[in-house]
């Protein structure tokens, strides 16, 4: 069984458009899929699902999100962060509000009002671009995070100005709050992330998708051709701003259960995300998932060398992290400016032709 | 017409703090012209200065944490301090080998990119430099003193409430950082318009080809703007540095250069120098006037959203040229 | 001057040319002070190969930049298809129906060709939102009925064999290809080609003319086109506007450009006064 698509032929342009049109690619895809949605719930631990798994899943969520924006639709944001906290705050506030109405409806809405914050800061893209636009960006970033911890309506006048997520149940499991169970927590992100990232693979093998991509590519062609940067660069907002809002919601409601918006959606938080895309490859799906996958992974590892072996202190492996993303984010611009995605591939493209390389 | 003197006393302050922020941008501007790249670096680099110049002064071991950690031992200071002068002159040094070291390690490497991957790389830099501070020097938040007078001048206060009858409270170090910065900004410009060097610089910024072709050297240029920068980042960083303690949020403040340069457009020298001043004034007005009414520290973010709503208007900045499209 | 053409008009080689398509009505575009188009006037009929030459900085680039609406000029009149047309954003002017490629080619070097010929087709592919996010119904329709459009281009142009391949990695001549498969692919019922043969050796010449003579002759696409190149102008083309500094100074038949004493004077640099 040779990893090619000889003797696979396509009859169709159904069949040749599809996600994975290579066999072995297709196998491969459902056998991860059923893992993750049978196996791994059996066996999962809270050290597991807290560390690892919990974390990777959301933030594979806001790396799809931005890389919707920055990756195919070629606007740089720097204002993750602070669309996190849009999500956070507005699902704390439905969930609140509304206690009796299921929690994924509030995930979904929470989604759909940073969508529309994401537009109303995505409006000023259609005048400035590049990185007047990234630091238009920033913008967002301190403003909303600021906002959140000025205005008392936002977290219920608690005294320490934090947001606390109440217990909410699915199908009778308590999904956030105190007493959420490792398999719950890691269920429902994953059904998340994985409707989500159906989702955008369509969108963006699609006509919006071309269009994403000929603003990013080219934006003045784009608009010759007939594409409306308005409404192609507002949907990217859109979209991108959805899936962040969600990923948001996901950290406070699921994995944190209180957050403070300064600590929690900082503007590392933004530069954290923004980095998952670029090391993972910008306008790749794959990518999303293998850059979040790296830098949730990444302090784990440290820890666990550094400190779990070594017996550092846990600030020192801090610091040391960080002079090593910020010498990966520059190596991987240098080196690979396609990120991980396109070393992928090219293993892939390597092994088509294996064992007879000429 | 107390509350007259006090929006004025304001006023003065927020000049103060623009000229600050004046300097710092141009520490961008100079970059941006001669070698495209848009440094966001330039915050951390005044973070990473401060904390090494404390570092010298004090006499601390570099790397002390990581040798502990490596060896078990217990380093932490030489034991000898080093006169403001001097550490300062050291840590100029050390910032321009920083300069050498960046163009060999990553702007050599990154030529000809797009301007948005050079930006994202100085992302990763400024990452880079935060973690190497830290790891250098410790985390903790340190008090930095070179020996800048502090406190609320008197002669000020004393003389003003002479003439008007309303003593102006203004801090003596505000005073002093005003001055230095205004000497190194006039020192800037003068030395652009009218040193060999400084030609040279616009040349590359014109054109690298055409500057090439006459023998100018690309790589001694870009060192030179990037030491400038760094220069530009320890004067910053002492005087905020002095003001507030070493710690993170320095490079914050010093990030307030972004909205300078997009109000005052990325290639000019009078605007970033303008842009500074409306910024600093304009936050310090606003805190004072809309501030209480809505919980204050506006200071966050009213630079950044002030520039996003100007650019809206005039993307191209006060100065900036107008951009024309092509085909 | 101008040569008069009656309606239903047949060339030599039988192919029929209409009624006025596009009508350029006492246009002038100025930069600043600069003027870059000065009170120039012609039409485009239905299935004509119409070009517009010129000696270098003549205007001719503003000229399809204006018909494509990417100047808008300060005075005079846009007509197309008996309807004056307002002032508009080029992705409108696109929807109508006009199409064209670049001097310096404007392919998304990021995207496949076969994903670059595609974006051609965007304006007709309708589907929702969610339909696209579901790829269900009408989204996964569109796509393979536009799919074997764009096939047929691929086909008609000979570029079977690069369809998966990005843009980016392509040979300039193949670029150009690329470019008109994509202009091809809107149906556009007026086809604005910017310097076709520039950068080309004689072979790719031969092939592009060849191509460009194909699609007026197989889809009857009307098409305007900027050259340099006056000898391949002269065989391509049905009429030709001449112009010099912004001014027409010369519109008629091949042969009749040919002859004209202003046209041959500015071609061979004659001081202007």
């Amino acid at each position: 069984m040779f990893y090619r698509e000889a003797g696979d032929f396509k009859t169709t342009y159904r069949d040749d458009g599809q996600t994975f049109p290579i066999r072995l690619d297709r196998w491969g895809y459902y056998v991860i899929l059923a893992a993750a949605f049978l196996v791994v719930p059996i066996y999962i631990d809270a050290y597991w699902a807290n560390a690892v798994l919990v974390p990777f899943l959301i933030y594979a969520i806001a790396a799809l999100g931005l890389n919707v924006l920055t990756g195919y639709a070629g606007q740089v944001s720097l204002g993750t962060g602070g669309f996190m906290a849009v999500g956070a705050y507005a699902v704390y506030k439905l969930m609140t509000s509304f206690p009796e109405v299921s929690i994924v409806i509030h995930i979904l809405l929470a989604g759909g009002i940073t969508a529309a914050v994401g537009v109303l800061f995505g409006l000023p893209s259609l005048r400035i671009k590049g990185f007047y636009l990234a630091v238009a960006t920033l913008a967002a970033q301190f403003f909303l995070v600021w906002l959140f911890n000025k205005v008392p309506w936002f977290y219920n006048y608690s005294a320490s100005g934090q947001i606390t997520a109440p217990t909410r149940r699915v199908f009778g499991y308590a999904v956030t709050g105190p007493t959420t169970s490792a398999p719950a927590k890691y269920l429902i992100c994953l059904c998340f992330l994985f409707v989500l990232a159906w989702a955008v693979r369509n969108l963006t093998r699609g006509t919006l998708g071309r269009k994403w991509m000929a603003i990013r590519d080219m934006d003045i062609a784009a608009e010759i051709i007939g594409v409306n940067p308005l409404t192609a660069k507002l949907s990217a907002f859109a979209v991108s701003s959805f899936l962040i809002g969600i990923a948001g919601a996901l950290l406070f409601a699921v994995y944190l259960g209180a957050a403070d918006a300064n600590e929690a959606f900082g503007i590392n938080k933004s530069f954290l995300v923004l980095f998952m895309i670029i090391i993972g490859g910008l306008g790749s799906i794959f990518g999303s998932f293998a850059g979040a996958a790296f830098l949730v992974l990444l302090p784990v590892l440290l820890k666990n060398i550094l400190v779990g072996s070594f017996g550092w202190p846990t600030n020192l492996a801090a610091h040391i992290e960080l002079m090593i993303v910020g010498a990966l984010i520059v190596f991987f611009l240098i080196v690979e400016p396609h990120g991980l995605a396109r070393l992928w591939q090219l293993t892939k493209e390597k092994l088509r032709l294996w064992p007879f390389p000429h | 017409m107390d509350q007259l003197f006090f929006a004025a006393e304001v006023f003065l302050n927020g000049l103060m703090a623009g000229v600050m922020y004046s300097l710092v941008a141009l520490g961008f501007v100079l970059i941006f012209k001669a070698s495209g790249v848009f440094n966001y670096a330039q915050g951390v680099l005044a973070l990473f200065a401060a904390l090494t110049l404390v570092g010298i002064q004090q006499g601390q071991v570099p790397f002390a944490h990581l040798i502990n950690a490596m060896f078990g031992t217990n380093l932490h200071h030489f034991g000898w301090t080093v006169p403001s002068i001097l550490a300062i002159a050291l840590t100029a040094g050390i910032m321009v080998l920083l300069a050498f070291l960046i163009e060999k390690l990553v702007l050599q490497h990154l030529v000809g990119q797009e301007p948005i991957i050079l930006f994202m790389a100085t992302i990763g830099l400024a990452y880079f430099l935060e973690g190497m501070g830290d790891v250098m020097w410790g985390a903790d938040i340190k008090t930095l003193d070179v020996g800048l007078p502090q406190g609320i001048s008197d002669t000020v206060e004393t003389m003003t409430a002479d003439w008007l009858g309303y003593g102006f409270f203004l801090d003596r170090l505000d005073i002093w950082a005003t001055m230095i910065a205004a000497l190194l900004v006039a020192a800037l410009v003068a030395f652009a318009q009218y040193t060999k060097q400084g030609r040279a610089m616009r040349a590359v910024a014109d054109d690298h080809q055409a500057a090439l072709s006459v023998g100018i050297s690309l790589r001694f240029i870009w060192v030179m703007v990037w030491s400038i920068a760094g220069f530009v980042a320890l004067v910053a960083g002492i005087m905020w540095g002095t003001k507030s303690g070493v710690q993170f949020s320095l490079s914050l403040i010093a990030l307030k250069a972004l909205p300078v340069l997009m109000l005052g457009g990325f290639t000019s020298i009078p605007g970033a120098i303008v842009g500074g001043l409306i910024i600093g004034v304009g936050e310090k007005l606003f805190e004072f006037w809309i501030g209480p009414l809505v919980g204050g520290a506006t200071e966050n973010w009213f630079a950044y959203v002030l520039a996003l709503v100007f650019l809206v208007f005039r993307p191209q900045g006060l100065f900036g040229e107008r951009i024309i499209e092509r085909v | 001057m101008n040569q008069q053409m009656q309606d239903g008009h047949v060339t030599a080689d039988g192919r029929q040319i209409g009624g006025v398509l596009m009508d350029m009505k006492n246009i002038t575009l100025r930069f600043g002070g600069v003027v870059a188009i000065k009170d120039i006037s012609f039409d485009i009929r239905q299935g004509e190969i119409r070009a517009i030459i010129g000696p270098n900085g003549a205007g001719k680039s503003s000229m399809l930049n204006v018909i494509s609406g990417f100047y808008v000029p300060q005075e005079g009149e846009v007509w197309f298809r008996g309807e004056k047309r307002g002032p508009m954003r080029p992705y409108q002017v696109a929807r109508l129906g006009i199409a064209r490629t670049f001097q310096n080619i404007a392919l998304f070097d990021g995207m496949t060709v076969l994903d670059n010929i595609m974006t051609g087709r965007l304006n007709r592919m309708k589907a929702g939102f969610f339909s696209q996010a579901l790829w269900w119904g009408r989204a996964e329709r569109e796509e393979n009925e536009n799919r074997e459009q764009v096939e047929k281009i691929i086909d008609f142009l000979e570029i079977q064999n690069i369809r998966k391949t990005p843009v980016g990695r392509l040979p300039y001549g193949l670029k150009k290809r690329v470019e008109l498969a994509r202009a091809l692919a809107a149906e556009p019922q007026l086809l604005l080609l910017d310097e076709p043969m520039a950068g080309m050796n004689v072979e790719e010449k031969e092939d592009m003319s060849r191509f460009i003579l194909d699609v007026n002759d197989e889809f009857g696409t009307t098409i305007a086109l900027i050259e340099h190149d006056m000898g391949v102008v002269m065989d391509l083309s049905d009429r030709v506007v001449v112009m010099d500094y912004g001014r027409k100074i010369g519109d008629g038949t091949p042969d009749e450009v040919r002859s004209n004493q202003e046209v041959i004077d500015a071609y061979l640099g004659v001081a202007h006064d």
